[in-house]
């Protein structure tokens, strides 16, 4: 099962652009690394840091038996959510994911509470305790799931796409979903719609090259995923998912295309988990050589610290976020422990919403 | 000698059409492949080709007649050098092959029969005497006389022009006008925006429908028939019906997923189940199955409007049926409640869809022979409206299911239990249901027939219950 290193290692930092197009068709423009301020760096390090210490408190707090059933850990691929959802418009741009859900509504904003009081099963959770780590929800927030059947929220999001076109009212729907669910039927028969009704969708494949157990290379004829829309004319981006400010330049060139009405694009973010699919994972389909060499190499959070370092940023000062994180952190699990189960009466609330 | 033209069967539903014009006329001469006439089925109007070679005799029916039994003589071709003559007096004399109807289109060709193709449980007796009126109609009320094609597309046209939220999305619901016709006229009056043809993508569009509705959207999905919704079942139950629940309230999934369901007319085991049972299973899903064409409107209205998911099951067979409909400007019924639909003292026959028909049938017959049945339209089949059946069966203390379906796991079944647990004292006798039986649908006519539920079933079960068989 070894693998060339390319193919199971992200792309090098400087391959952050598409490659060239297969056709003269029109293409969105090249992106170019995202020309962050300072303070931005530093909302970008808070909230990958923030997602980073709150996955590995939940896993924590799984081991402990305070969460249950099964709970997919979003580390490693902090820089994706963190990198295009702050390029979107939070009035009025939606969000849909699947089951690896954490780190997309961190990433929104979402207090961390109430989304560790869904991992604990409790009330306060942002799901009353019912749905659990894999269906968590915030319309307000415009994020609708958190979605446990692989592929599913495609269609929805294509979905939320149609919505956004019918009422006019200028947003992007946003679907994550995987490596592994890029080879579902459905992606395809949202593809095909979405571009042929100029749906303003960004399809974002979160590459993190391991679809459960089972390697890119070992499941997909065309193991490039950004090309998996040519066929339906949509065209494709490959991002370094690791370089935050690849990701959010990548996403600006993808959104411009969308909001200008000219249909979907499908971005490809190559990332890497560092825990295993799920917590009962043992992750025995690849070496710990190579998850620590990711760590040590392509390193999300370290690169961005890097970059803050250089423009001047002092060791104090980052103990000083990492303190905040822990504590905010903290704070959530605390909570999450503390806080009461559902009342057995809410069984059966919520089956339906009206009273027949 | 002279080859008579049949009045075509042109969909696997049709017993009669019309004649809407002839493009020939006595005397001409004709080739395979020319086209002799336009028929009106309850679909489309289809072009009717020759076969043979030859002069137009007699033209038999005049164009711009309606209601042309299938298998009548409509016209008659000579061959070369024969005299055009007077149709045989007996169409069984004529020999099959040469009576052989117009090809009219590969999807609907289909073999010409003697007798009106219906299947077991398609036939339509005049209407019998006594029936209860629905307690939700105000008496008095003006009636209209549609048919249930009718009835359900004035329910989404009344609704898309309300609520601009509510679209219709599908495959050939737009330029096609409906598959089967049920969108008729909704592109025209709403445009291509609200009305929308998708490709052969039910899976998709299902999982598309469903973000709108999260979304905020009121989409109405149609499948061609829910034999095809099994590629997208995992959309309607796993994305919209647990939605609210997984959601803890937040999030809705307000959708319609609607079409036809159960067994149609020689179609197959393929084309042709009763998925009610499935989707009555699913907390959070509302299933409604009306059987005539003011239910058809009432609850679809009501479909629409809610903020559940629903599965709306119609039925081929009951499309071009038709039924007096309130002619009132708002007309929706309460999703959840049953209808008594003939009174009885003697034995309460419960059942849904198609089946109503044929219960009141039955009750009919009973009548004749002393038996004095009440029969229930369940209309909505989850939420089930017990009340209403134990209620008939305190009554009755009798019961009888009827079900277009099969018995396992069925919604017969989940109504024995109803009575077993809740109607245990009030039962004189065991529970029977009349259903399909337990194979896959067979394609020939008379196999078909025997495996579908029908009148003298009920009769003979009804019977059994009340000892008199």
């Amino acid at each position: 099962m070894a693998k060339a290193p390319a193919r199971t290692s992200p792309a090098p930092k400087k391959t952050a652009s598409t490659p060239a197009a297969a056709s003269n068709r029109e293409q969105p423009r090249d992106p170019v690394p995202y020309d962050a301020t300072p303070e931005e760096l530093e909302k970008f390090y808070r909230e990958m840091l923030l997602i980073r210490r709150f996955e590995e408190k939940a896993g924590q707090l799984y081991g402990l038996g305070l969460i249950g059933g099964f709970c997919h850990l979003y580390i490693g691929q902090e820089a994706v959510a963190v990198g295009l959802q702050s390029a979107l418009d939070g009035d009025k741009d939606s969000v849909i994911t699947g089951y690896r859900d954490h780190g997309h509504m961190l990433a929104y904003g979402i207090d961390p509470k109430v989304i560790m009081a869904e991992l604990t099963g409790r009330q306060a959770g942002i799901s009353k305790g019912k749905g659990g780590s894999m269906h968590m929800f915030s319309v307000e927030h415009k994020f609708y799931g958190g979605h446990g059947i692989v592929g599913a929220q495609v269609s929805l999001g294509t979905g939320l796409a149609f919505a956004h076109k019918y009422r006019g009212d200028g947003g992007v729907a946003m679907a994550y979903f995987g490596d592994g669910a890029s080879n579902q039927g459905q992606v395809y028969e949202s593809f095909n719609m979405a571009e042929l009704w100029k749906l303003p969708i960004i399809f974002v494949i979160e590459n993190n090259q391991y679809a459960m157990g089972t390697s890119v290379n070992r499941s997909s004829a065309e193991d490039q995923l950004y090309r998996r829309g040519e066929s339906f004319r949509i065209p494709g981006m490959q991002v370094d998912g690791m370089d935050v400010l690849a990701v959010r330049g990548a996403a600006e060139a993808a959104l411009e295309w969308v909001r200008a009405g000219k249909g979907p694009v499908l971005m490809e973010l190559k990332t890497y988990r560092y825990r295993g699919h799920s917590m009962s994972d043992p992750a025995k389909y690849r070496s710990r050589e190579e998850v620590q060499a990711v760590r040590d190499k392509s390193d999300s959070i370290e690169h961005l610290k890097k970059l803050m370092t250089d423009a001047g940023i002092t060791e104090d000062k980052f103990k000083e976020i990492d303190k905040e994180i822990r504590a905010i952190v903290a704070e959530s699990a605390d909570f999450a422990e503390s806080a009461p189960e559902p009342e057995l009466h809410e069984l059966y609330t919520d089956v339906l919403v009206e009273q027949y | 000698m002279a080859i008579e033209l049949k009045m075509p069967a042109l969909s696997p539903t049709m017993e009669e059409g019309t004649l809407a014009k002839w493009l020939v006329k006595e005397g001409d001469t004709v080739k395979s492949g020319d086209i002799l006439a336009e028929i009106e089925t309850d679909k489309a109007t289809m072009e009717f080709e020759a076969i043979d070679e030859g002069t137009i005799g007699q033209i038999l029916v005049a164009e711009g007649t309606d209601n042309v039994k299938v298998g009548t003589v409509i016209a008659t071709i000579t061959g070369e050098g024969e005299e055009a003559a007077a149709p045989a007096p007996a169409p069984a004399a004529a020999p099959a092959k040469d009576v052989a109807p117009a090809e009219a289109g590969a999807a609907v060709a289909s073999a010409p029969t003697p007798a009106v193709p219906a299947s077991a449980g398609t036939t339509e007796k005049a209407a019998p005497a006594e029936r209860a009126s629905d307690p939700a109609i105000p008496e008095g009320t003006a009636m209209v006389r549609l048919t249930v094609r009718e009835a359900l597309r004035d329910a989404m046209a009344e609704e898309m022009r309300k609520d601009d939220r509510v679209f219709v999305m599908g495959e050939e619901v737009a330029e096609y006008q409906g598959a089967y016709k049920v969108t008729q006229g909704l592109l025209e009056e709403f445009g291509a925006q609200r009305v929308v043809d998708t490709p052969i993508t039910e899976y998709g569009f299902a999982g598309l429908g469903a973000g709108a509705a999260m979304g905020g959207l009121r989409p109405i999905i149609e499948f061609m028939t829910f034999n095809f919704a099994m590629q997208a079942i995992d959309h309607i139950i796993n994305s919209a019906a647990k939605t609210n629940y997984m959601s803890g309230g937040q999030m809705r999934c307000p959708i319609v997923f609607r079409g036809p369901n159960g067994a149609a007319a020689r179609v197959g085991a393929q084309h042709s189940q009763n998925f009610a049972p499935w989707y009555a299973s699913v907390p959070g899903l509302i299933v409604i199955a009306p059987y005539d064409a003011a239910d058809a409107k009432g609850l679809l209205k009501a479909a629409i409007r809610t903020e559940d998911p629903v599965v709306f099951l119609e039925n081929e067979l009951l499309y071009g049926r038709s039924f007096d409909v309130p002619e009132v400007d708002d007309f929706v019924l309460p999703i959840g409640k049953a209808r008594i639909m003939r009174q009885g003292s003697d034995v309460t026959i419960v059942s849904y869809s198609i089946g109503v028909g044929l219960a009141l049938e039955a009750a009919d017959q009973l009548a004749g022979e002393g038996i004095d049945a009440e029969v229930i339209d369940l209309r909505t089949i989850r939420p089930l409206d017990t009340a209403t059946v134990l209620a008939s069966l305190k009554k009755t203390n009798h019961l009888v299911i009827v079900e277009e379906g099969w018995p396992v796991c069925s919604i017969a079944s989940e109504l024995a239990m109803v009575a077993m647990e809740h109607g245990f004292d009030d039962l004189d006798a065991p529970v029977m249901r009349v259903c399909n039986e337990d194979v896959p649908l067979p394609y020939a006519h008379n196999l078909e027939k025997a495996a579908l539920i029908d009148t003298p079933r009920v009769v003979a079960a009804v019977k059994a219950v009340r000892n008199r068989a």
